[in-house]
């Protein structure tokens, strides 16, 4: 059971910790001013990793190997350079993509076999690998060169975004990646290669005949079942899918309410029909219904939802929570979002209660168990 | 040589003090400035080492027009500003 929360927000890093009698408090605050897109840990180091997203100054990353309480700047993702002749451009404007890095998206750890390795997830879409635990990163040109990635548009940026990264427990040559707009991408040879996996999504923003077009999904977030890999849990912009054989199909989930649009998604670590999603009404809105906050969460495979209120507002509420804002522990019961407004929740009980952290950060980003 | 001052908010980042650099662009001067100080490239720089989105070169008082290369030329004893544009703000 996590003891710790790292939340990155527009103006900082806020450190949570659990104290007494299983209440959570803000513990500290680290660069208060900068703008903080993504924060992660690796469970098998114990590093600490935030990314930094500079209006002027672009995306940095910094390390802390000491829980915390120092932080020092270390490489950051770096394209190479873009051939002269190369055409690549944005599907939609023409214009060219930039070959370099706008925002870090994902970090995630490999397994415990391999100590070092690190997935990197980034706008304009490039996923990048550490073997030495960030002390560098290289391009995955497998994933970067493919021709259906120049079909690849922006989803909520200019620009598309490797949002999500899954790895298999069992195995760190097996990983899936979400984009958006991109799809869902899968490697089962350590990235030398990749398959597209979207077969049942359906773009509603496109025209009838490519609503099933596998190259212009919008999965927002994805989860996978640590202990059942073959499903993964997906909130798309159309609505809520689940694969159940590792990708070959996603099946469209109806029924939760008060609407299935929204941006994050997890689930739980062990049961893969039990998975929680943060609402927002309708895809133009997104704002709770109602100014009603609510946690949906399913424990059956998506047959039926239930809507978890309790510690959460319920008068004029307009929180909305980004794609990496919410995040669950590893024994499943205590769940931790993040929201626009800058308030945090928390939960020991798997939803059914939440305790309010604050309703004063700045809007928050990411919300990370580490 | 020219000489380069950067915007007072990198600093709070990484130490850019005012410098003197020879180069006859403005390519050349601060590619040689960042060779003595590579972590401040990546904070004016993006990854094709074009000047960033939301930074602004003054050249004379003359804003950059070459943004991507940064072939602007540079006098003997030219100031160059390096700031931010409040577009990034």
């Amino acid at each position: 059971m996590s003891d710790r929360i790292l939340v990155a927000s527009k103006k900082g890093l806020f450190t949570i910790r659990r104290g007494r009698e299983q209440r959570w408090a803000i513990e500290r605050a680290d660069f208060l001013g900068d703008h903080i897109s993504l924060a992660a840990g690796d469970p098998r180091s114990g590093a600490l990793f935030a990314a930094f997203q500079h209006g002027h100054f672009g995306a940095k990353l910094h390390r802390s190997t000491d829980g915390g309480l120092s932080w020092q700047e270390t490489a950051k993702p770096e394209y190479p350079e873009k051939p002269k002749d190369e055409v690549d451009n944005d599907p939609m404007r023409g214009t060219p993509i930039p070959w370099s890095v706008e925002r870090v998206w994902d970090i995630v750890a490999g397994t415990p076999r391999t100590p070092g390795l690190l997935w990197l997830g980034t706008i304009p879409g490039g996923l990048f690998r550490s073997r030495d635990g960030g002390d560098s990163w290289e391009l995955v040109r497998s994933l970067w060169d493919l021709p259906e990635r120049k079909r690849w548009v922006g989803g909520g940026a200019d620009l598309p975004g490797l949002h999500s990264i899954c790895v298999d427990p069992r195995d760190d040559d097996h990983v899936f990646v979400g984009v958006s707009c991109g799809g869902v991408w899968e490697t089962t040879d350590g990235a030398k290669s990749w398959t597209v996996r979207t077969r049942g999504m359906i773009a509603r923003y496109m025209p009838p005949e490519m609503q099933g077009d596998e190259i212009v999904q919008d999965d927002h977030r994805l989860a996978m079942c640590a202990a059942h890999p073959e499903t993964i849990w997906a909130q798309h912009h159309n609505g809520i899918f689940r694969t159940t054989d590792g990708g070959r199909q996603w099946e469209e989930i109806f029924g939760a309410q008060p609407s299935t649009f929204g941006f994050p998604v997890v689930v739980h670590p062990r049961e893969p029909d039990t998975a929680w999603f943060v609402p927002a009404f309708k895809d133009e809105k997104r704002i709770p219904l109602d100014g009603r906050l609510v946690v949906n969460r399913t424990r059956d495979g998506g047959r039926s939802f239930e809507q978890l209120r309790k510690g959460l507002p319920q008068v004029h509420a307009y929180d909305l929570t980004y794609r990496h804002g919410l995040d669950i522990d590893e024994s499943g019961d205590c769940l931790a979002f993040g929201t626009t407004t800058g308030s945090l929740y928390v939960s020991n009980d798997g939803g059914e209660q939440w305790q309010c952290v604050s309703e004063h950060l700045p809007p928050i980003d990411c919300v990370r168990f580490a | 040589m020219a000489r380069v001052s950067f915007t007072a908010n990198l600093q709070r980042h990484v130490s850019c003090p005012p410098s003197e650099a020879p180069g006859a662009t403005v390519r050349e001067v601060l590619e040689a400035l960042f060779a003595g100080n590579p972590r401040a490239r990546g904070y004016v720089l993006d990854d094709q080492g074009g000047l960033r989105h939301h930074m602004l070169i003054f050249v004379d008082g003359v804003r950059l027009a070459d943004r991507a290369a940064l072939s602007d030329p540079v006098g003997e004893r030219s100031e160059i500003h390096v700031m931010q544009a409040l577009s990034g703000g």
